[in-house]
């Protein structure tokens, strides 16, 4: 990179919120936050590989307040992830860049990652 | 002090050889984990409330095992791709940029073996 202090262009604060903006970033804050649950789930089977001491320790964080609240977090991540991903592979297709199929798709991928977590925890704990 | 610029110091110096790599290994691996996330989180629903005895019998079964362990690996080395990007888009100091690279590297490589060793140690 050059070191010449060249003016910038102005960048994110000149802009209103959209919804697309805030998937973009969660897509990529979701997928950080994916690898906080890759350690729950090595855990997880560390736990279960090591005893049944291990895995009722493992089992009993997971079943307290904190553990539930990550675990909640953990499923949301991984749906919108999921769902958002799925959509970027659409767009690596040259698919869905028409400002209608993109607000559109923005929405499915909203409205789904919702639908999905609170249908795992539905089945998961048989409540919300 | 060189008065060339940075594009004319590397011009014919011939490509970095790596070009499209990073960027299709995430859609490969982006695709594989589909299924394999599908799989893993329909599995684990049925399990919130399960006794040792009945996740040990599930993780025995030899499907499940090569299943969980291509799920890891893959979700493991997508994970390792992606924050990847994220250091280089925004940690600018180059020290800190190699020493935060070569830790993702180290953690996604012990985690991944830690949680294979796991899963084969269940299931042999």
């Amino acid at each position: 990179m050059s070191d010449i202090k060249r003016p910038t262009s102005p960048h994110l604060q000149v802009y209103s919120w959209s919804l697309e903006m805030a998937l973009s970033i969660l897509h990529r804050a979701t997928g950080v936050a994916l690898g906080g649950g890759v350690l729950l789930m090595t855990w997880w089977i560390i736990s279960t590989a090591t005893g049944p001491d291990a895995y009722d320790q493992f089992r009993m964080f997971m079943s307290g307040i904190i553990g539930k609240t990550i675990l909640f977090g953990f499923t949301f991540s991984l749906m919108l992830h999921l769902c958002n991903g799925i959509r970027h592979l659409f767009w690596d297709m040259g698919k869905g860049f028409e400002l209608e199929d993109t607000h559109r798709s923005s929405k499915m991928v909203l409205f789904s990652s919702i639908l999905l977590t609170i249908l795992c925890w539905v089945i998961g704990y048989g409540l919300i | 002090m060189s008065l060339r610029s940075p594009l004319g110091k590397v011009r014919g110096l011939g490509s970095a050889k790596n070009g499209t790599h990073h960027w299709w290994m995430q859609k490969v691996t982006a695709v594989a984990l589909i299924p394999l996330t599908i799989w893993f989180v329909s599995s684990v629903v049925q399990m919130t409330q399960a006794s040792y005895e009945v996740v040990i019998n599930w993780m025995t079964s030899p499907i499940v095992t090569v299943l969980m362990t291509l799920f890891v690996a893959t979700g493991i080395y997508h994970l390792k791709l992606g924050l990847q990007v994220v250091i280089e888009d925004y940690i600018h100091s180059e020290s800190a940029k190699v020493v935060l690279q070569m830790t993702v590297s180290f953690c996604c490589i012990i985690t991944a073996t830690a949680a294979i060793f796991s899963i084969l140690k269940i299931a042999l």
